[in-house]
């Protein structure tokens, strides 16, 4: 317990020491909100689909999250030849309190992260109509976090090199993020998008978000909830069983 | 004296066909400062890797302190302290916090955490610096620090793979002189690897030489000397590995490495 608390504290102690990390890592979400939210609003407006940064405000916390928890998963690759956590992997501690430790490190920053996004795109003009399910808001935003940093943890056991980072960027990170309902909805999309947009598991964080905190939701909170705890547990197995593997 | 705290006997291991340390057998004795020297690519880097439980043997035996890093690596990590050839310290914490993150990682009680950190932190000459964080520190002070940190769960024996690689012979000196120190006072075995010859033949009272996975001799430095009729101990080291240099594709952790020196300091 006392391992998982110490690898999960580090984490945090990092985030809140490192400010321009924290300030450089808020400037992409704010450029999405200001940029598009404003660029799109009229056109959005006009075919009677409302506020944009309403709609927006809560696909671009979903980005933030998952860019913060996927890095800090991906970290990893980084981290075991040149950091810390080769330190912990010659310790008499097990692989998986090391991996659980490091994926709620990972996660809770991901979430204040989220959380800076929420507060900034309240200043751009958004306003959660529902505030009693915050709460619930928070949750899948937890849930969102543990996902893709137990999904950045599972790929970064297998790579053995940074160069592989900026190929999970183009072809995990990003397609995940546009095809996810983040920046449109996802009612009347062509078939092939549609059927990738469901088989996404951020459609359903994004659309969770947008439920609890605007109340509108494609899949319904139910199943978002539902989908959303079954993809993350699959994950973090995955991901446990990858980083007990890895050898250095 | 006389008793081995390390045997390795025709320790092998294969990586897709290719044979990077093969039937090697060795021992060192408890309390002994003891050197694993080779050229690039020779097998050193490997073998600790299997002493120090991160990777599996492909065959053979291995015994740390009675135990095998194999089949029992829990017990066998409580053992050791290591110091990497690339740093393992948390750039964004403070020189004690690092300290008493290891501790809390090894079980070091509580009650007698803060007089061990103290007690290592001033052997390596950095309490007084313990608040500042240590990506403030210089190369030096990191690797003074990583071998303090590496002794706090009184470990037997203590890892330094090229501990004063890329260091100026003022800081290779001082951290000699602690390493030194250290083996006397706490009664610990180091076993060490390093390509300078000069460093080995002072401070080594054992030497085993390895290249293309084999060993090729071992003993003291002067018995190295006279089966070789060489003056130095480096001069034995050429006779016996050959003058070839070897010229090894880069592995992806020199890329990463060659990454690491353009982006940070």
């Amino acid at each position: 317990m006392k391992v998982i608390y110490i690898l999960w504290l580090r984490q945090l102690k990092r985030y809140i020491r490192s400010k321009a990390r924290i300030i450089g890592s808020l400037g992409q979400p704010l450029l999405f909100l200001v940029a598009l939210g404003f660029g799109f609003g009229p056109i959005f407006q006009k075919a009677g689909q409302g506020n944009y940064i309403q709609f927006l405000a809560p696909g671009i916390i979903a980005m933030s999250i998952i860019f913060t928890a996927m890095f800090s998963g991906i970290e990893i690759i980084w981290d075991r030849q040149f950091g810390f956590l080769k330190e912990t992997l010659v310790a008499p501690v097990s692989r998986l309190k090391i991996m659980v430790g490091r994926t709620l490190g990972g996660a809770t920053v991901a979430v204040l992260q989220g959380i800076v996004v929420l507060l900034i795109s309240l200043i751009a003009g958004f306003r959660p109509t529902n505030i009693p399910m915050i709460p619930l808001a928070l949750v899948f935003m937890i849930l969102v976090a543990i996902l893709f940093t137990a999904i950045g943890t599972a790929i970064a056991s297998l790579l053995d090199d940074m160069q592989g980072f900026h190929l999970i960027m183009t072809f995990v990170v990003m397609p995940v993020f546009f095809l996810s309902g983040a920046l449109f909805p996802l009612d009347g999309l062509p078939r092939g998008v549609s059927i990738v947009a469901s088989m996404n598991p951020l459609s359903y964080g994004v659309d969770g978000l947008r439920g609890t905190l605007i109340g509108v939701a494609h899949f319904g909170l139910a199943t978002d909830l539902a989908v959303l705890i079954a993809v993350t547990a699959a994950f973090v197995a995955i991901g446990s069983y990858l980083f007990s593997k890895i050898q250095i | 004296m006389d008793k081995e705290i390390i045997t390795v006997k025709d320790l092998t291991k294969t990586f897709n066909g290719l044979t990077a340390v093969d039937h090697i057998s060795f021992s060192v004795q408890k309390t002994e400062i003891f050197g694993f020297l080779g050229p690039n690519g020779a097998g050193k880097s490997t073998t600790i890797k299997m002493l120090t439980t991160l990777l599996q043997p492909t065959s053979g035996s291995m015994l740390m302190n009675g135990h095998d890093p194999a089949e029992d690596p829990h017990k066998v990590r409580q053992t050791f302290g290591i110091v990497f050839q690339d740093p393992s310290l948390d750039d964004e914490l403070t020189a004690y916090e690092n300290m008493e993150f290891h501790c809390i990682l090894y079980n070091v009680p509580k009650t007698i955490r803060r007089k061990r950190i103290e007690q290592l932190l001033k052997i390596v000459e950095l309490w007084d610096r313990r608040k500042d964080l240590v990506k403030k520190f210089s190369g030096g002070m990191k690797r003074r620090l990583e071998i303090a940190r590496g002794l706090l769960h009184h470990p037997k024996i203590l890892f330094l793979d090229e501990p004063t690689l890329g260091l100026d012979p003022q800081t290779r000196n001082l951290i000699w002189l602690h390493i030194k120190e250290l083996n006397k006072k706490e009664g610990i075995t180091v076993f060490f690897t390093t390509h300078y010859m000069e460093e080995a033949e002072r401070v080594a009272q054992r030497i085993a030489i390895i290249d293309h996975g084999r060993i090729l001799t071992q003993g003291t430095p002067k018995q190295l000397k006279e089966k070789t009729r060489s003056q130095s101990l480096e001069d034995a080291f050429i006779k016996l590995t050959g003058r070839a240099i070897r010229e090894e594709e880069a592995t992806s952790t020199d890329r990463m490495r060659m990454r690491r020196r353009l982006f940070r300091r």
